[in-house]
């Protein structure tokens, strides 16, 4: 099986997806010849033609509403936002309409079609403007999904499952990751299930839960703690929207304890929706409060960011306090 | 010529301003007020039948109109909004239209699906949000949508619509079909991101789009001279390298020749257009408004004599294409018709409540699921606070 890195699996992805269908369009700022900003689209235009891949202008509002009436229209419109700090100018579109758009219109109409592919998080010395993990904004909106890969073979064939959902998906992917993460990815075309976390390893006493490029913190921190002793299972939650409980309840019915961590600021994060339903759902099962190692709730900083993020040794920490509560 | 290759224009060696008014644009008048022709007009192509299918449109929309308001204000309907004296830019429009074309309104473009044929059932089970609307009773009256009928289902907040029609005729001209997409929208609402956001769009990836701006002096109290101070919302086509014309919206045959010469370019060309309407509201934004608040009886007097449907009809009577008995009989079948309409739909229930979770998704999260089973238990706990549903949940 080739190795590819995350961005070759997604350009995998995306060419597949063009292929099997030729009213699939990819497009966005430097989507076209150049291939993208971080080359995510590279030879498609090239492969399909400017029809298909093209460069827009500088526009997110536009891109997302221009997605929106191209899914309605039949077409199938893979979006790209060049950085997810940059995707609330097309907020209204994504949020009041891709969102809605089959609900409001009974059905008469959909943009099931519509993927909005997005780089998100931080890692690469971005600041405030490169390095967000917005994913909470979308996932408070019912009629979006959200899916968040955390290597090359699950960004390709959880993007394949994104493009081809019959509901608006968002599809973050961990930038930081785009070349560092490099694995086994098969050629042809292959999909992962939206909606279903994974349990990438069993463990007794505590579930680690993250999402993205976060799986490699908590699964570092995870090594530190089977040294101390613990055994951690450690879950990759995939789906922000819909998410899977069923999978998170179960593993903590058996753990008893459980800490989720994230990139993105600490109040009203995800990690806080996932405390609460599953408090609700395993409240006498539970042996320790449930732990959120998240990143603080200022914006995101840059000289100062490794003190800022959630790292394995905050992770360590908490895993050490839930284990001793 | 220019040594800059992005624009054109001539080099300059003392500065040269242009004036922000720079360009003039003419605006396009076929009919006179008393229903005659202006000598040079150009006619479109229109013909008795036509002629009297829009007519008859227009008497529709004005019965229509004037009952719901009325039916407002007796307290069945809880809001409405009219379109009088602009009905010729949404009816006129559609008729330059073909069926195929996809029309994207912003909501007082109800017209237009009139023309298109959206029976008067399906326009009040939408008013009275009852279990029959094709929207699942989810919006506010108004807010009509025909996939059959390529009508796309209005959305509340405004200007949305705009880059989503450029999109939309984008992958008309992918897939190489006879289709083009009609986008309405207001003055005030160009003033919108979305506006420009779908302008530039749709003149950069060549959309065969036509954008058809209703510029009726208002955007609820707002007048127009406080919304832009450039040349109209027409100027701004020019700038985004739009072909663009001005017409006089009131004027029926103006709005038509506009229409059909716009769809023929769009489609020849695969560019968009972009018409500005000029028109006034005669009556409120809505029906939670009163426009005596902002503005003189005088003003709204001196458009009266605007009137498009009287122009229209007056040409009509000319041509010996319409007389007054067959106006009395239209208008009074029109009115019974809506009276019984109302009669029907205000009492045909309400949706079901398992429509509450479907359309979220093409099918239900396990998570909405749950919710529509624990909200049936609660309903049955307390039946008489959820009179519609309580009998109906099995």
């Amino acid at each position: 099986m080739p190795q590819m890195n995350l961005l070759q699996a997604i350009n995998s992805a995306l060419d597949i997806a063009m292929a099997e269908n030729d009213r699939a369009l990819c497009f966005g700022e430097d989507v076209g010849h150049f291939g993208g900003v971080f080359r995510a689209t590279s030879g498609l235009q090239e492969k399909y033609g400017k029809g298909r891949c093209f460069n827009t202008p500088l526009v997110e509002q536009g891109i997302i509403g221009f997605a929106n009436g191209l899914a309605a229209q039949g077409s199938v419109p893979i979006a790209e936002i060049q950085f997810a700090d940059y995707i609330f100018p097309a907020f209204d579109q994504i949020v009041n309409e891709a969102a809605k758009f089959r609900y409001r219109s009974g059905n008469e109409f959909n943009v099931g079609n519509l993927t909005i592919r997005t780089p998100y998080g931080g890692g690469i010395a971005g600041g405030l403007y490169h390095s967000q993990s917005p994913e909470a904004y979308f996932a408070h909106t019912p009629g979006l999904k959200v899916v968040v890969p955390r290597n090359p073979y699950q960004a390709k064939g959880l993007l394949l499952a994104a493009i081809r959902d019959k509901n608006p998906v968002i599809f973050f992917e961990p930038k930081k990751l785009y070349r560092a993460s490099v694995g086994e990815v098969p050629e042809e075309d292959y999909q992962l299930p939206i909606g279903k976390a994974e349990v990438v390893k069993e463990g007794k006493d505590i579930s680690l839960l993250a999402w993205g490029a976060q799986m490699e913190v908590i699964e570092k921190a995870a090594g530190l703690a089977e040294e101390a002793g613990i055994s951690c299972e450690i879950i990759d939650l995939r789906s922000i929207l819909p998410w899977d409980a069923d999978t998170i309840a179960n593993s903590v019915l058996k753990t008893g304890r459980l800490l989720v961590s994230q990139e993105a600021p600490l109040t009203s994060g995800f990690a806080s929706e996932i405390a609460a339903t599953i408090q609700e759902r395993c409240f006498l099962h539970l042996e320790s409060p449930i732990e959120r190692v998240c990143g603080m709730d200022t914006p995101y900083p840059l000289a100062l960011e490794k003190e800022y993020v959630a790292d394995h040794l905050k992770v360590f920490e908490a895993i050490k306090r839930s284990v001793n509560y | 010529m220019n040594s800059d290759v992005y624009t054109q224009g001539l080099d300059v060696h003392s500065p040269v301003f242009i004036d922000g008014h720079s360009v003039d644009i003419p605006i396009l008048k076929i009919l006179k007020h008393d229903g005659t022709l202006f000598p040079d007009a150009e006619l479109p192509n229109i013909d008795e039948a036509l002629a009297t299918k829009i007519y008859e449109t227009l008497v529709f929309h004005r019965v229509l109109d004037e009952r719901m308001v009325a039916s407002q204000r007796q307290g069945r309907l809880s809001f409405y909004m009219a379109a009088l004296g602009e009905e010729a830019a949404s009816v006129g429009g559609a008729a330059g239209l073909e069926p195929q074309d996809m029309i994207m309104a912003q909501y007082r473009e109800q017209g237009a699906l009139m023309f298109r044929g959206f029976s008067l059932e399906n326009f009040m089970n939408q008013m009275f949000s009852n279990e029959k609307d094709l929207g699942k009773g989810r919006q506010m009256p108004i807010h009509y949508g025909s996939n059959e009928l390529n009508y796309m289902t209005i959305s509340s907040p405004l200007a949305t619509q705009i880059p989503q029609a450029a999109g939309y005729a984008y992958g008309q001209k992918l897939q190489g079909i006879d289709a083009v997409t009609l986008c309405y929208f207001g003055e005030g609402a160009a003033s919108e991101g979305d506006f420009h956001a779908g302008l530039n769009m749709a003149a950069v990836h060549n959309a065969p789009v036509i954008f058809f701006c209703r510029n009726n002096g208002y955007a609820i109290s707002t007048p127009s001279a406080e919304q832009y101070v450039g040349n109209g919302i027409a100027s701004r086509g020019v700038g985004y390298g739009i072909k663009t014309i001005r017409i006089d919206g009131n004027d029926i045959l103006a709005v038509l020749k506009a229409t059909q010469l716009a769809r023929e370019y769009a489609t020849k060309e695969h560019k968009p257009v972009l018409i500005e309407a000029m028109s006034y509201r005669l009556g409120a934004h809505s029906t939670s408004d009163d426009p005596s608040g902002y503005r003189t009886r005088e003003e709204e007097e001196k458009w009266q004599k605007h009137d498009p449907v009287s122009r229209m009809k007056n040409w009509m009577l000319a041509n010996d294409w319409w007389d007054e008995s067959r106006e009395e009989a239209l208008t009074s079948k029109y009115r019974e018709q809506v009276l019984a309409a109302v009669k029907v739909s205000e009492k045909i229930d309400k949706p079901p409540v398992d429509d509450l979770i479907s359309d979220v998704y093409d099918e239900p999260s396990q998570q909405l699921t749950q919710q529509l089973a624990d909200l049936k238990e609660h309903i049955k706990k307390y039946p008489d606070a959820y009179p519609f549903t309580a009998g109906r949940i099995k």
